[in-house]
């Protein structure tokens, strides 16, 4: 074994997973497991748990692992986390404990989202639950959303003892890992599911099919029925599209409703009732992980996909696996290329899309450098479909609905990061709808400070 | 689970249930629509809201069967049950906000079409209860497809019906009767709203332009999840893209592109139509939908 290098994750072979919505990657067993764990040389001051939003004691769980404690590992980890197996699986790792892995200075950084990944899926299968807590609190707290920020947020605040409820928008619970992430990359019946499951046997009710903002209210829900605190973690749902002409044709998708219709509605299954366009030739215009999940979704849907985006592939906002895994499987990259017009035949269906060439300029103030269009290079690209993954922006449905909840000029809702506190008293929120379309572990990390910031402040009262 | 309280047959494939749905009965306005899902593998349906009893807890709605999952939706009894039932969604009609004084010195219209005569109850209903009797237009195809009668009946102020072959009320379509009621009864109606297929909205909209009435339509576009997230739903209503479902569903009639619109509805008739197929023949089917290559 070459200490320098991770233990390699066997995936689906990349011409067959194209055609399959099944998991890509097959994770480790429990001698690459094993193997793996012997290459973190357990730093006293571990800078990965410094590169983790939720802070999870990396090394502990890793030695555990190493040993072939794989239960003790994973109680290690669920003190920290409440969806591991979902970490495992999407978490942005190179950017955060990976890429602060000391072994990753001369070599390849322990392979710490596989082995989360591992220790989780172990103790799915061997039926390892978390502790419900000992003693009741008779505090209720709702949470509005049931996404990783608010899964998160419920499942502290429950094994603290609290009464939470969860209210679900949609018919399903799991937010985006439900209806954006793909089937491919986060099964949703063995692993999301089991994961909701887990929370609900803390105690955690969960309530779908409830709108806040219309079904009731915040304010409803802490005058009439009885809660005494919220967490909003209603996330970053609406769409941008780029306002170019053409743009409503028929064959024109949000990335959103893409996504939504595959994932959550299940159109690629044939007994599922719910639509989708199968498009032989379709362009998703954008660069990040949810531009690369719907690119790759249509590529399994039967299409030839290209991916386009203004930048050159070094500003790809994407995790480095994901543009790797959806080169594998034959998507096209037409990078520092911009769409200018949706072209439409007399139908109304799309049937190309007019294009212009782009070069990088001086950096902007993302401090990524500026695209511009090169005179003169306009093009057509011939298409039956455009998906477009421009990112979302929040949900103005509870801010507009909820006396005294403010918001920046973005419409994110103001929120203290380190306890999620709202400027309306007893109400908190993280998630993408503070920050805008970030990371689930962010949200992550955000529902957990607002479960801390909700028990000082029912405590204190 | 949200129970069925009860189901009846309106019309040829036109069907009515009652619905338990409390959160969403306690807060609905005229205007708004549910989304309905029959099962695991059905549809998300969304449906303007027909009625509403608060203190029942129950909803109303009125659907036609237009693809696999509204048929399965119509095999459904009292008794039974939807999976899942969320509401409200949308804005509710603007009226309900509109000053009571001011509303009642207004000449309001009414024109509902076919399956639209549904949404267009509870608004009228609205009127009635805060007293104020508004002119009912209620076209349908025919004699067999009109819905809603009697219940209009009781709450309209004069109620107008037509078909057009002629086999009930006044031959023709809707038009007919606001182009009477205006230029020949000379009645000058301060406001339209308008309700039913895209057609007929369309058309109303061209007739009320020309005679000065503002006009408000109400959309049921393609739509997904009904809460601004998928984008499915947006018209473009002025020169700017909306989303029916968050910003909608009624808006100003004048202004809709139908024409984009109405192509919109066609997105997904092939794959409808296949399920439709597929539900209807089963294992007989055997070529027609174009699709299956079976007929070649």
């Amino acid at each position: 074994m070459d200490v320098l290098k991770k233990i390699p994750v066997r995936e689906q072979e990349p011409k067959v997973r194209a055609a399959n919505f099944e998991e890509v990657c097959y994770g480790y067993d429990q001698k690459e497991a094993m193997e793996e764990a012997t290459r973190c040389i357990n730093c006293k001051n571990a800078k990965c748990i410094e590169g983790c939003p939720v802070a999870i004691n990396i090394p502990g769980f890793i030695a555990e692992v190493k040993e072939g404690r794989f239960e003790e590992a994973y109680q290690v980890i669920s003190q920290a986390s409440a969806l591991p197996a979902v970490c495992g699986r999407v978490c942005p790792q190179e950017s955060q404990c990976e890429g602060r892995c000391i072994r990753g200075v001369k070599g390849e950084p322990v392979s710490i989202g596989k082995l989360e990944r591992f220790v989780a899926d172990w103790a799915r299968e061997n039926n390892i639950k978390p502790e419900p807590a000992k003693e009741k609190k008779h505090h209720k707290v709702a949470v509005i959303g049931s996404g990783p920020a608010g899964l998160t947020c419920a499942g502290d605040l429950a094994k603290m003892g609290y009464d939470v409820t969860i209210f679900e928008a949609l018919h399903e619970a799991g937010g985006v890992l439900i209806y954006g992430i793909p089937e491919f990359r986060l099964p949703k019946e063995k692993v999301v599911a089991k994961e909701i499951e887990n929370v609900k046997a803390l105690g955690v009710k969960i309530e779908t099919n409830v709108v806040i903002g219309k079904a009731t209210t915040i304010d409803e829900l802490m005058e009439e029925e009885g809660f005494e605190a919220v967490f909003i973690g209603s996330g970053a749902g609406l769409p941008k599209f780029m306002g170019i002409p053409g743009e409503n044709a028929n064959g024109v998708f949000s990335a959103n409703e893409y996504l939504t219709r595959n994932n959550l509605m299940k159109a690629f299954q044939e007994d599922y009732d719910t639509p989708i366009a199968r498009g032989k030739k379709v362009a998703v215009v954008g660069g990040g992980n949810v531009a690369m999940d719907a690119a790759r979704t249509a590529l399994r849907l039967g299409a030839e996909v290209h991916i386009v985006y203004r930048r050159s592939e070094e500003e790809l906002p994407a995790r480095v696996e994901e543009v790797h895994h959806a080169k594998e499987e034959g998507i096209i990259f037409d990078l520092l290329t911009n769409p200018v017009e949706i072209l439409a035949d007399d139908n109304g269906w799309v049937k190309g899309m007019r294009c212009i060439c782009m070069e990088l300029g001086e950096p902007d103030s993302s401090g990524r450098r500026r695209p511009v269009e090169v005179p003169g290079s306009e093009f057509e690209l011939e298409l039956d479909t455009v998906i477009m993954s421009l990112g979302t922006s929040p949900n103005p449905l509870i801010s507009s609905t909820t006396e005294g909840l403010e918001i920046n000029k973005w419409k994110c809702i103001i929120a203290d990061e380190n306890n999620g506190k709202t400027t309306k008293e007893g109400v908190y929120a993280g998630g993408d709808a503070v920050t805008g379309a970030a990371t689930v572990i962010l949200a992550m990390g955000a529902g957990k400070a607002a479960a801390k910031g909700i028990d000082e402040y029912l405590s204190a009262r | 689970m949200y129970p069925i309280t009860k189901a009846r047959t309106l019309a040829d494939k036109i069907f009515l249930m009652d619905v338990k749905a409390p959160r969403i009965a306690r807060h609905c306005e005229p205007g708004q629509f549910i989304i309905a899902k029959t099962d695991e593998a059905g549809e998300r349906i969304p449906l303007t809201i027909c009625d509403y009893d608060r203190e029942a807890g129950t909803i109303t709605i009125v659907f036609q069967i237009v693809g696999a999952s509204t048929e399965r939706m119509s095999h459904l009894k009292e008794g039974d049950a939807f999976q899942d039932f969320v509401g409200p969604l949308g804005c509710p009609s603007e009226f309900v906000h509109e000053d009571l004084e001011t509303l009642k010195k207004k000449r309001i219209l009414f024109v509902a079409g076919g399956v639209g005569t549904a949404p267009v109850y509870p608004q009228v209903k609205w009127m009635k209860e805060h007293g104020i009797d508004v002119d009912v237009i209620v076209g349908a195809k025919t004699k067999d497809m009109l819905i809603l009668e009697e219940e209009m009946k009781e709450v309209a102020g004069n109620l107008y019906i037509t078909t057009d072959d002629g086999s009930y009320g006044t031959p023709g379509m809707v038009t007919g009767v606001i182009e009477e009621l205006s230029k020949e009864k000379g009645i000058h109606y301060d406001t339209c709203v308008a309700i039913g297929p895209m057609i007929m909205m369309k058309f109303v909209c061209l007739m009320t332009k020309d005679l000065g009435i503002p006009t408000i339509v109400s959309l049921n576009p393609i739509m997904v999840d009904g809460t601004g997230m998928c984008g499915a739903c947006r018209v473009t209503v002025g020169g700017e893209v909306k989303f029916a479902c968050v910003d909608g569903p009624e808006f100003d009639g004048h202004l809709v592109n139908f024409d984009e619109a109405m192509k919109r509805q066609q997105m997904y008739k092939t794959e409808e139509g296949r399920a439709m197929l597929k539900l209807q023949e089963g294992d007989t089917h055997h070529g027609g939908c174009g699709h299956c290559g079976g007929d070649k």
